[in-house]
């Protein structure tokens, strides 16, 4: 059975505002400096998956501003319009399919360059809820709230992911938003929808990321450690106002495919280190519940044993959507091929990379990586 | 070798130019009914769902969220394409490669559009690169245009042999009770005299706009043989790109780089040498009339520069040696979302001998193709018998 | 389809505001237009094509590019039109007027060709190969609307 593996990785540095790059110089740094850590030329890459949304990049088709800079030139490529992780996706059944040995997957995004708050403005249904002027910060918040109530949780217990997260962000160089933080300190920020507050919400950030997919042959060529993709999973829920968006459903379902593919079954036990996508901080405690990961999150994290979660700080840091997943994927790479740097989990072997899109996370993604 | 793929179904809503009767849900629910229809399946057998539309061009963006059930996405596997014309292909080429991974046994690709809710050309302006392009780009209309007087320099071409194909699509499209512009009486000189929008393109040589979605359902092999009387295998598919600047290709429509490459790297895979007389029918992608001649000769049915040769001997009609849009093509029905998919659709049906009056009869090998934005180019090639 | 007045729509009206960074090589080229008044291409260093726009690399032979060169500021038509249809111009909001003029044009030393405005309006008038040469604005502000448009150049076509 043909199996699929990461070769390399590479992103950028988020920031607020990458004022002085096109969106194709900010792609061409990262798929160059995936090119250099792997050494492979591009003249052997004939596939390529791409993730951005036309509706941030204010370009219809927005891949077409970076097809020469991802070596598209009469080669095959083809941009999914979701989360980043969802590319990665495409890119292990275009290798499983046996046409390709090589695949690059990338993904892009500058939220400066439009407004956010109308741009998930759009996502609403025309007929009865845009005429509200909702967002997506909207969304969460109605939805951190009901889950809040459902759980019985207190502010600040969300506020400790937040904590959590900009203490990891100071062993991360690429982080945008990171520090020492005290649950005061987050309740204190500005109110973004209530109850959500400033330093519980993903910055506003621009950058780019990119991995290099391989078949098992070219993965064992180039180390002696590949590391594999062993599980996939990918589940769609229904619109934010027709579920109860205190439930994790489509996490649930997503998370009970890709163990079974990777034969995992008591994930708290096996997993070494998961890398959660949370734009919210509240996403992340529904995250650790869904990917069966512990009944009480809360606990985890205030007991200091949530380390091995998002040890990179996640989107709280600052990752902008449609990157946010597959960065998720560089990440939990880079724990099981050991280059992590400061925040390295030490002898991880089995990484989970979780996605997710859509208002209240309506489509999610899981992915499990084993090091060999 | 990858596993086996095959169209095992499909289905179609009538396209118009306003299906005011319904939502863009409502719409997509009924090119999906029929598809499932036309398997004999439920949704339950449908293990994931890809969709394709381009946004914004209804004022919808992020269409598949608030529509889930009516696209059958609940609880299931889904993602979303929207690469411009090519999405109709680029749809169905990721479900054969997901379908060919093994990851899943039965996909459906759905491509939609609910064109008259938006502006067209006002939207496809916004392809344009906003630094480079945008402020002097009129839409397909016009990009089309520049393109022809190109070809037409390069080739010869005139604008009654352009007409010409026009024409066939038009009549065409009246044997296909899907099609939205169907006219039995059009000649050379109605087109000739029609409007002219940007010279050397006239409303006649123009598609339409369109409301439409297409279901297209793609199964591995023992499903495909055991669910579909004759299922269309897919023997090739391929995809070629562009640079990135509309200015980039040196002769455009007279050399199309990406189809070359395309359609050359399929028809190897698929072990054709001569494509006129190997293929039966070719359900391609042409946005206007003057495109057509040219994508005859970029694809090889014809030499550089005698794409009007090759529709004035006839070849091309429904009764000549390689059919081209016998289902009247885009020229006839352009729902964008669904336009690409729409030629895999009518390929497909060409092979399953479902085509209706539009059958070329003993269709085994048909060819679709996908073309958008920036000269960007899907080919995939179906066949009766599996590869 | 009757009772088309009796259906129920909602209008919804898509406006958004973008910022859109124009990069390394688009600042030095619009500096080059704003400042000087002339256009610039670069070069590949493997296949020598030279690029307008520029851009990072040449994606044929996917290297980087750091050679620029002038280019025009005459060219030729490569491809043409009148634009007589009018439509919503998306970076307005409004209707864009019409007729204008508008060609593929490639610029003396380019290797790839820009879009951009005609002088002229007669079709009779345009040819693919005829000469033309750029006219900038009096004051400009660093984009490519510092061209007004191509002038059509008399004499002998290319």
């Amino acid at each position: 059975m043909r199996r699929v593996a990461i070769l390399g990785a590479a992103q950028t540095t988020f920031e607020a505002q990458k004022a002085s790059l096109a969106y194709n110089e900010l792609v061409y740094g990262v798929v160059r400096e995936l090119l250099d850590r792997t050494g492979v030329s591009m003249r052997e890459i004939e596939s390529m998956v791409t993730a951005s949304q036309d509706a941030y990049d204010g370009k219809t088709i927005s891949g077409m501003a970076i097809n020469e800079v991802v070596g598209a030139y009469l080669k095959s490529e083809a941009k999914v319009a979701a989360d980043g992780l969802q590319a990665l996706l495409y890119g292990v059944a275009r290798i499983l399919s046996g046409e390709f040995d090589l695949t690059l997957v990338v993904a892009h995004c500058k939220e400066s360059e439009g407004d956010p708050s109308a741009i998930t403005g759009l996502m609403f249904d025309p007929f009865v809820q845009r005429p509200l002027g909702l967002d997506e910060n909207v969304a969460a918040a109605l939805q951190a709230r009901r889950y809040c109530w459902r759980r019985g949780l207190a502010p600040e217990d969300v506020a400790l992911v937040s904590v959590k997260a900009h203490r990891q962000g100071l062993k991360n160089p690429y982080a945008q938003r990171k520090g020492e933080f005290t649950v005061a300190d987050v309740l204190a920020s500005p109110l973004v929808v209530d109850p959500i507050h400033e330093l519980e919400a993903a910055p506003r950030s621009d950058g780019a990321c990119a991995l290099l997919l391989g078949s098992e042959e070219r993965a064992r060529a180039f180390t002696e450690h590949p590391v594999f993709i062993v599980g996939i999973g990918n589940c769609t829920d229904a619109y934010w106002t027709e579920r109860d968006v205190a439930d994790a459903r489509a996490l649930e379902e997503a998370a009970r495919r890709a163990y079974a593919m990777a034969g995992i079954r008591e994930p708290a036990r096996e997993i070494d280190v998961v890398e959660i996508s949370a734009r919210y901080a509240h996403e992340e405690l529904m995250a650790i519940e869904a990917l069966g990961l512990h009944p009480s999150p809360v606990d985890l994290i205030a007991e200091g044993r949530a380390e091995f979660i998002t040890p990179s700080g996640g989107p709280l840091c600052g990752n902008p959507p449609t990157v946010s997943g597959l960065v998720r994927a560089v990440e939990a790479y880079w724990q099981l091929s050991g280059e992590a740097g400061a925040h390295q989990i030490e002898g991880a072997r089995t990484a989970v990379a979780h996605g997710a899109g859509g208002i209240c996370g309506q489509n999610q993604t899981v992915v499990i990586l084993r090091r060999e | 070798m990858p596993r086996r793929v095959a169209i095992i179904a499909t289905g179609q809503t009538k396209h118009a130019a306003r299906r005011l009767d319904v939502t863009i849900a409502e719409l997509i629910t009924e090119a999906v009914t029929r598809a499932l229809e036309d398997a004999d399946l439920t949704l339950r057998d449908i293990d994931a769902v890809l969709l394709g539309n381009m946004e914004p061009f209804e004022g919808f963006l992020f269409p598949e969220l608030w529509a889930v059930e009516a696209w059958g996405g609940y609880l299931k596997p889904s993602v979303k394409f929207n690469t411009g014309g090519t999405v109709g292909t680029t749809t169905a080429i990721a479900a054969y490669y997901y379908v060919a991974s093994g990851i899943y046994d039965t996909v459906m690709a759905i491509g939609f559009q609910k064109q008259s809710e938006g502006h067209t050309q006002t939207a496809i302006t916004t392809v344009g690169d906003p630094i480079w392009e945008r402020s002097v780009m009129a839409g397909a209309i016009g990009n089309f245009a520049v393109m022809a007087t190109t070809y037409m320099h390069e080739s010869g071409v005139t604008e009654e042999q352009a007409a010409k194909a026009a024409v066939k699509a038009r009549r065409n499209a009246c044997l296909n009770e899907y099609a939205h512009l169907q006219m039995p009486d059009i000649t050379v000189e109605d087109v000739l005299k029609s409007e002219m929008l940007a010279y050397p393109v006239k409303r006649l040589d123009m598609c339409p706009q369109s409301d439409g979605a297409v279901a297209v359902i793609f199964a591995e092999e023992s499903k495909a043989v055991r669910l579909a009387p004759r299922p269309a295998w897919i023997a090739a598919v391929a995809t070629a790109h562009e640079q990135q600047y509309m200015g980039d290709s040196p002769k455009r429509l007279a050399e199309m780089r990406s189809l070359i490459a395309a359609s050359r790297r399929a028809y190897q895979y698929a072990g054709i040498t001569n494509p006129r007389r190997e293929l039966d029918v070719a359900e391609i992608y042409e946005v206007a009339s003057f495109a057509e001649l040219a994508m005859y000769e970029n694809l090889g049915f014809c030499a550089k520069g005698e794409g009007g040769k090759l529709i004035d001997a006839g070849v091309t009609e429904l009764t000549g040696e390689l059919p081209v849009n016998p289902s009247g093509g885009v020229m006839s029905t352009n729902p964008i979302g669904a336009t690409a998919l729409i030629r895999v659709a009518e390929a497909a049906l060409q092979i399953m001998g479902k085509a209706g009056r539009r059958q070329v009869e003993g269709a085994r090998t048909a060819l679709a193709t996908g073309y958008g934005g920036n000269a960007w180019t899907d080919v995939i090639i179906l066949t009766r018998e599996k590869p | 389809m009757s009772g088309e007045e009796k259906t129920l729509r909602v209008p919804f009206l898509l406006d958004t505001e973008y910022r859109y960074a124009v990069g390394q090589y688009g600042a030095r080229f619009f500096t080059e237009l704003r400042d000087h008044a002339r256009l610039m291409g670069v070069r590949c260093p493997e296949c020598g094509r030279v690029y307008v726009p520029p851009r990072p690399v040449c994606g044929i032979c996917y290297r980087e590019l750091h050679e620029w060169v002038e280019v025009g500021p005459e060219g030729t038509i490569v491809g043409w039109t009148v634009v007589r249809i009018p439509f919503i111009d998306p970076m307005t909001g409004e209707q864009r007027p019409v007729p204008y003029g508008f060609a593929i044009i490639r610029l003396d030393g380019a290797s790839t060709s820009l879009y951009h405005f005609l002088d002229e309006t007669d079709e009779r008038r345009i040819r693919v190969g005829r000469r033309v040469r750029a006219v900038f604005r009096e004051k400009r502000e660093g984009s490519l609307r510092d061209i007004l448009h191509f002038r059509l150049l008399e004499g002998e076509d290319e």
